[in-house]
């Protein structure tokens, strides 16, 4: 468990010293803002609907882009052998990777929410609307985290991450589109439960798949 | 201390170490050279735990690799030539973070210990990205003897250095070396390697061929030797 | 030359049989179905590969784990045959689907959950490649593989189900005739004896396929393994 923390604090140290993967996430995710508002022409209602959608469109893209660089950091100085290498449990070395990479991404999303809404003039800070957004990130850093470690060892790493995330993370996009739209726009819990159901277990199961295949990933 | 019986590993289709036998006992320091390719570092590798063997039997301490490999991470130290170290912390941060690995009590002592082994009380704070390459690795020695290992692994731990740098780096080796641990270094550099080890073996083809010990040779020595091995082979 | 073992010889066989067979059963034997007319057809080989398309796919995941946990290389050549069949029988899926829609429902595609996901499915398994060409260390591919497709065969039914959730709770009308469940049209006896008998052609052709590119997939293996010991 401490080695867990001390994973997260690691990285976040490195961060805030760089600054380098944040600035470069946050600046994507406000161009494609940016794009999306002036590629389509919106009226009132269309923005509440379409919101949710721009915004993972969002959030999956520049997610790509935190996950490529904070395995390609361990890589790049074998700082992964040196992890490897440390009486510890590998799974520890990958959940604190994860629950690193997920702060990143919240950071960059929290940041970008507030200027989304000015931008589009929706109000998103609804409890619910917050609660999808954890939840679909929670299983796309998961799932993208155990993806990466992989591509981060090929030759073409920085497009074939998103080749390989996007197809398996599909239901996230799905589940938390809708979701999310649904709590914009005012719908019935009942109908939202299923979309949070769907959402919950993605994270369990590839909760669950990640702690059985990371070390088959990483040895030798 | 390390035995390793008929050690094989392979690449893809191409077998590196083939059927290798290697020994060290307590307290010897072994420079393993030879030529490129030859396997020196696949070894040192499995003997890290970071490779797995194909077969054969490797122990360390009496533990077996690969099935315990979490046991005897604890007594190794491993210096690659890359510094595995993390660029934007300072090397204070950075043996913070691998006392943590290690799960080392008293880490503030310890990491202010070693600091003065390896001589970069001045520049603890700094980041080590800012250091020169020859600090990187005494920095890196450092990381690895923090949790005080029984055995030293390094892996052409002189690749990049200049000769000051290389001489400090002999002298924090020696050092190491005098306090009972087991050292095997792979090496390139033959004048160097006589200078410090007392055993050397030679590697090549995937096998240690030809083993000597500065009982029988003299350093200047040892270049012939070497010559001699590999072209009988 | 290894010779054809005689097993694989009778299942060719068998294979080829069973194909005249069916294709014979569904031009002349199935009935025409009452609304759709002779398209309607199309649907017993349109189902039957998009089985075979999950089928390679669970293969491949099954087969993945086997080689984690074991490491021989049969695995890993079996996993990548599956994935190469599945792949194609999943295209044929699709297509097929879109071929039958068009006259139906006036549209080339519907986002039928079942259609959608045999697409998605079509990506994990484009992926599968685009992971293994970006490898050169056969060992590192063979085990990235083989986690690839138990990734993507695991998220099979989630993206299934969300596809599901996406139709029923907000449908969409598409075309003139909306299309609701596709294969919403009953089968009589008839109909469903050569649709179960499709489904085992299909399986059958799926084996032979398979066996037959393992095979090859050894004899490559061998090939390599022998160019090594040359400059070994």
């Amino acid at each position: 468990m401490k080695v867990l923390f001390a994973v997260v604090w690691k990285d976040m140290i490195m961060e805030l010293r760089s600054r380098e993967m944040l600035s470069a996430m946050l600046v994507f995710a406000l161009l494609v803002v940016l794009i999306f508002n002036f590629a389509f022409e919106l009226d009132a209602t269309t923005r509440a609907n379409t919101a949710s959608g721009v915004l993972w469109v969002t959030f999956a893209f520049a997610g790509t882009l935190g996950l490529n660089r904070s395995m390609a950091m361990e890589k790049d100085y074998a700082c992964l052998d040196g992890l490897l290498m440390a009486p510890v449990d590998r799974s520890a070395i990958f959940f604190g990777k994860v629950l690193g990479n997920f702060i990143f991404m919240v950071i960059v999303e929290l940041i970008v929410l507030p200027i989304f809404s000015v931008l589009y003039g929706i109000n998103l800070f609804h409890q619910g609307f917050i609660f999808v957004v954890l939840l679909g990130s929670l299983g796309y850093i998961i799932v993208g985290s155990l993806l990466s470690s992989m591509t981060v060892q090929t030759r073409t790493r920085d497009i074939l991450l998103p080749i390989l995330l996007f197809p398996v993370a599909i239901p996230i996009f799905i589940a938390a589109v809708r979701a999310s739209r649904a709590f914009l726009v005012g719908t019935e819990m009942v109908e939202v439960m299923p979309y949070l159901n769907l959402l919950i277990v993605y994270d369990i199961v590839f909760f669950a798949v990640a702690y059985m295949v990371f070390d088959f990933i990483v040895q030798e | 201390m390390i035995e390793i019986r008929r050690l094989v590993k392979r690449f893809g289709y191409k077998r590196v170490l083939r059927e290798l036998d290697f020994y060290a006992e307590q307290g010897e320091f072994v420079a393993v050279l030879g030529p490129n390719g030859a396997g020196k570092t696949t070894l040192l590798r499995i003997l890290s735990t970071l490779s797995r063997p194909e077969s054969g039997e490797v122990k360390i301490s009496g533990y077996r690799l690969p099935s315990q490999s979490t046991s005897v991470r604890k007594l190794l130290g491993v210096v690659s030539h890359q510094p595995l170290l993390y660029g934007d912390l300072s090397a204070i941060e950075n043996l913070k973070f691998f006392g943590r690995m290690y799960a080392i009590e008293n880490i503030q002592n310890r990491i202010e210990e070693v600091l003065s082994v390896v001589g970069l009380e001045q520049r603890a704070t700094d980041l080590v990205r800012t250091y020169s390459r020859g600090m990187q690795q005494r920095l890196a020695i450092g990381r690895a003897i923090l949790h005080d290992p029984i055995v030293l692994l390094l892996d052409e731990p002189h690749t990049g250095l200049d000769q000051d740098a290389s001489e400090m780096l002999d002298q924090v080796l020696i050092d190491v070396a005098s306090q009972g641990r087991t050292l095997v270094m792979t090496s390139h550099d033959l004048a160097r390697s006589a200078r410090l080890a007392w055993r050397f073996d030679i590697l090549a083809r995937g096998k240690i061929v030809a083993s000597t010990t500065r009982a029988e040779l003299e350093p200047d020595q040892l270049l012939q030797f070497y010559r001699q091995t590999l072209e009988v082979g | 030359m290894v010779p054809k073992p005689q097993l694989l010889r009778i299942l060719d066989f068998v294979t080829v049989v069973l194909l005249l067979i069916a294709t014979g059963l569904v031009f002349f034997y199935a009935p025409i179905e009452a609304i759709m007319g002779n398209v309607q057809k199309v649907f017993y080989f349109h189902v039957a590969s998009a089985w075979v398309g999950m089928l390679s796919f669970m293969v491949a995941a099954v087969v993945g784990i086997l080689y984690l946990a074991r490491e021989e290389r049969k695995w890993d050549t079996i996993g990548l045959s599956s994935v190469e069949i599945g792949l194609i029988f999943s295209i044929i899926a699709v297509v097929s689907g879109s071929i039958w829609a068009r006259p139906i429902w006036n549209t080339w595609w519907t986002w039928d959950p079942r259609l959608t996901t045999t697409t998605i499915m079509i990506f994990v398994y484009a992926a599968y490649f685009m992971l293994r060409s970006g490898i050169d260390d056969p060992d590192k591919m063979a085990r990235f593989t083989a986690v690839y497709a138990i990734i993507g065969f695991v998220s099979v039914p989630l993206t299934f189900f969300s596809a599901r959730l996406y139709r029923t709770i907000h449908p969409v009308i598409i075309g003139s005739n909306q299309p609701g469940a596709t294969s919403s049209f009953e089968m009589t006896v008839s109909m469903q004896f050569v649709f179960f008998f499709s489904l085992i052609t299909f399986t059958f052709i799926y084996l032979d396929l398979l066996w037959h590119r393992v095979r090859l997939g050894i004899l490559q293996e061998k090939i390599i393994q022998l160019k090594m010991k040359l400059y070994d």
